[in-house]
């Protein structure tokens, strides 16, 4: 989904990064007790006939309940394979994944469609709405997949709505929607579930910047109120919001302090 | 998730393109009315037949002159001879050489004007005996009709058909009156009473448009020619419709014994029944429906290919919604059902519609073709439940290639 994939323009960093001054740092916070996110030497590898390409070269990647956390990289360096991996979307090619202490890298399709339903919250770059169902018929969509009941699904829809500022805006279609307002339903459809993980991929990349700073200001108070956040983003700006920051290069990860953000270079 | 909130998906999902579930509805509507109205129009057509048979009783042979070989060898079609008489006519009544034989009409008719004061009018007249409206199961409704003395007697009378009789005289009493035929005054002893009209194939006259005359009367004073004796056929009654059979065996045997015919190939004369003859307009009816049946069938499955072309274009069209819905926690099996919902409801819809025209066409369209058609709650319920499974069958395909979609390479795709 990853549109920096497709892109020839080279990757943005801000200059200088050494101190971004636009969020404030805070400790990357988590409960240490909790792993959400367990990669153990997961690689994945492509086979187009009989070339073989690896996407991603034994990772391995604790992620706690509760930190925020960006993944940084450029085009081609296996970023969207790991964010298909870390959403369910894909399964690994060799290497274990948990996610919320469940082992789900042999997972069938059917039982994966379950944890993705019940334990990942998706905000995409194209912000993935229905066109023809209104902002609360939306957000309601994964607990239409959970088997909840009607009365409380526009409940629970409403409340999330609400939650990321558009409880005015809850009968209007994706079309009469601003840009950073589709966004924001789409956060608010990730929500909607108590999800364990949510999982934004590029949720910034087609917003202007007053837009953008509104999703990323939503995504703090998400970090705040204890949600596990995994940006996926090839902009150091964006990830500079992210209480962790972890590299992707060449299907391999590197982690270093956040405020030196020279390991992702 | 539910069976009903699949359906509201499925719902939903033919809302938002209404132009495109139209268009396939209309392709499932007009192959549902069709196969209805063939359907009716055949149920129609067979009961008429059997009510038709029911009417002109089942136990009539008819007996035809065979056909005369010309001098070259070329041999004409049944009837082209004359070899039939009135001495046939007369042996066959005989109880003791054909006791299954109830009653005998020798027939002779030829087109001829009628006159009555200043009115003409055109119709078949016919030549036959008192017997003839026994055998015709017809009624006199007023006057009499003919008696052996008239036929003995060679009597100057007529008895008219209702309609030859009010096209005739419209104001008088015909009873009494004269009519001319070729010349002939002959008096109007009888009308007959109206028998309605008849859609059998044997009858293609009006009934009610006749005028029967003495048999003898005909051949001496009427339609003259050479050979006084020949009758056009011989209508025979057997004494049941059980009897069919041995009255067929008595008569075929009488006629070839009395025209010194020793082998069934070298008859000169042709026994056919009614019933026979209605049965194979029945097998012809039945033919023509399966024949626009069969081609109302293609346009059903035409409109099935219809509904499986649109739910592929839906399909690929909806490719990022099915990615969505995927990522969102939707099971191949769910996306399956959302799909197979949308199809059927198409074909559902379709079959409804296209019962309701087929049974507007069955009140309508008699009037205007003059056949009739019969729509039975089975035929209509059946169309509906067939359609409802094309709509599945032809969805199943595109349902199934929704449904195993990766929902990354469906996210990805623009």
């Amino acid at each position: 989904m990853s549109e920096s994939d497709d892109e020839a323009a080279p990757v943005r960093f801000p200059e200088p990064v050494t101190a971004p001054t636009t969020t404030p740092t805070r400790p990357s916070g988590g409960d240490e007790t909790r792993a959400v996110i367990e990669f153990d030497r997961v690689t994945k590898v492509y086979r187009t006939g009989a070339i073989a390409v690896a996407a991603l070269r034994g990772v391995t990647l604790k992620i706690k309940s509760g930190e925020y956390v960006a993944v940084v990289g450029p085009s081609g360096s296996g970023k969207s394979t790991l964010m298909h991996i870390l959403g369910c979307l894909d399964t690994p090619t060799s290497g274990t994944f948990h996610l919320a202490g469940q082992n789900v890298s042999g997972m069938s399709e059917e039982a994966l469609a379950e944890v993705r339903n019940r334990r990942i919250g998706f905000v995409f770059q194209q912000f993935n709405l229905l066109a023809s169902m209104t902002a609360w018929q939306n957000v309601e969509l994964p607990l239409v997949y959970a088997g909840v009941h009607r009365a409380e699904r526009k409940e629970r829809a409403l409340a999330a709505l609400a939650k990321v500022g558009l409880a005015g805006r809850v009968q209007h279609r994706p079309g009469e929607l601003s840009g950073g307002q589709q966004q924001r339903v789409a956060v608010a459809r990730a929500l909607v579930t108590e999800p364990d993980l949510i999982l934004a991929d590029e949720p910034t990349g087609n917003l202007d910047s007053v837009s953008a700073d509104d999703v990323l200001v939503l995504m703090n108070e998400l970090h705040d109120a204890g949600r596990t956040l995994v940006l996926i983003t090839h902009d150091l700006e964006v990830a500079s919001a992210a209480g962790r920051v972890i590299g992707i290069r060449d299907g391999l990860v590197t982690e270093g302090d956040k405020r030196d953000l020279e390991h992702v270079r | 998730m539910s069976w009903l909130e699949t359906l509201r998906t499925g719902l939903n999902g033919i809302r938002s393109h209404r132009l495109r579930s139209g268009l396939t509805v209309l392709g499932i509507l007009i192959g549902i009315a069709a196969v209805i109205l063939t359907v009716g129009l055949g149920e129609g057509a067979q009961a008429q037949v059997s009510s038709d048979i029911t009417a002109l009783g089942t136990n009539l042979l008819t007996v035809s002159p065979g056909s005369s070989t010309s001098a070259g060898g070329i041999r004409g079609g049944f009837g082209t001879a004359s070899t039939l008489t009135t001495y046939d006519a007369t042996a066959l009544g005989s109880s003791t050489v054909a006791p299954d034989i109830k009653a005998v009409a020798p027939v002779t008719n030829s087109e001829e004007t009628l006159t009555a004061g200043t009115s003409n009018w055109s119709t078949s007249v016919v030549g036959s005996t008192p017997s003839w409206i026994a055998v015709r199961g017809e009624t006199v409704a007023q006057g009499r009709f003919l008696d052996n003395q008239d036929v003995s007697d060679h009597e100057p009378v007529v008895v008219l058909g209702s309609v030859t009789a009010s096209e005739l005289f419209s104001r008088v009493d015909p009873v009494g009156q004269t009519v001319d035929v070729n010349g002939l005054p002959l008096t109007v002893v009888g009308v007959l009473n109206s028998v309605g009209s008849s859609t059998s194939s044997s009858t293609t006259a009006d009934p009610d448009d006749t005028a029967i005359v003495p048999i003898s009367t005909a051949a001496e004073e009427i339609f003259g020619g050479t050979s006084r004796d020949a009758v056009s056929s011989i209508i025979v009654q057997a004494r049941s419709s059980d009897d069919l059979t041995a009255a067929y065996q008595e008569a075929d045997h009488e006629l070839l014994a009395l025209h010194g015919i020793t082998t069934a190939a070298g008859a000169d004369f042709t026994i056919t029944s009614e019933a026979q003859a209605l049965s194979t307009a029945t097998s012809v009816d039945r033919t023509l429906t399966i024949l626009l049946g069969g081609v109302a069938g293609i346009s059903l499955l035409v409109g099935g290919i219809g509904v499986m072309n649109i739910m592929l274009v839906s399909v690929t069209e909806r490719i990022r919604e099915i990615g969505l819905r995927k990522a969102l926690g939707a099971t191949p099996r769910l996306i399956r059902r959302q799909f197979l919902v949308e199809a059927s409801v198409l074909g559902l819809t379709g079959g409804a519609l296209g019962a309701g025209l087929g049974i507007i066409g069955a009140i309508f369209l008699p009037g205007a073709v003059g056949d009739p058609i019969t729509i039975s709650a089975w035929a209509v319920a059946g169309a509906i439940v067939i359609a409802m499974a094309i709509g599945v069958i032809f969805g199943v395909y595109p349902a199934s290639r929704a449904a195993h979609l990766a929902p990354i390479d469906a996210l990805r795709s623009e």
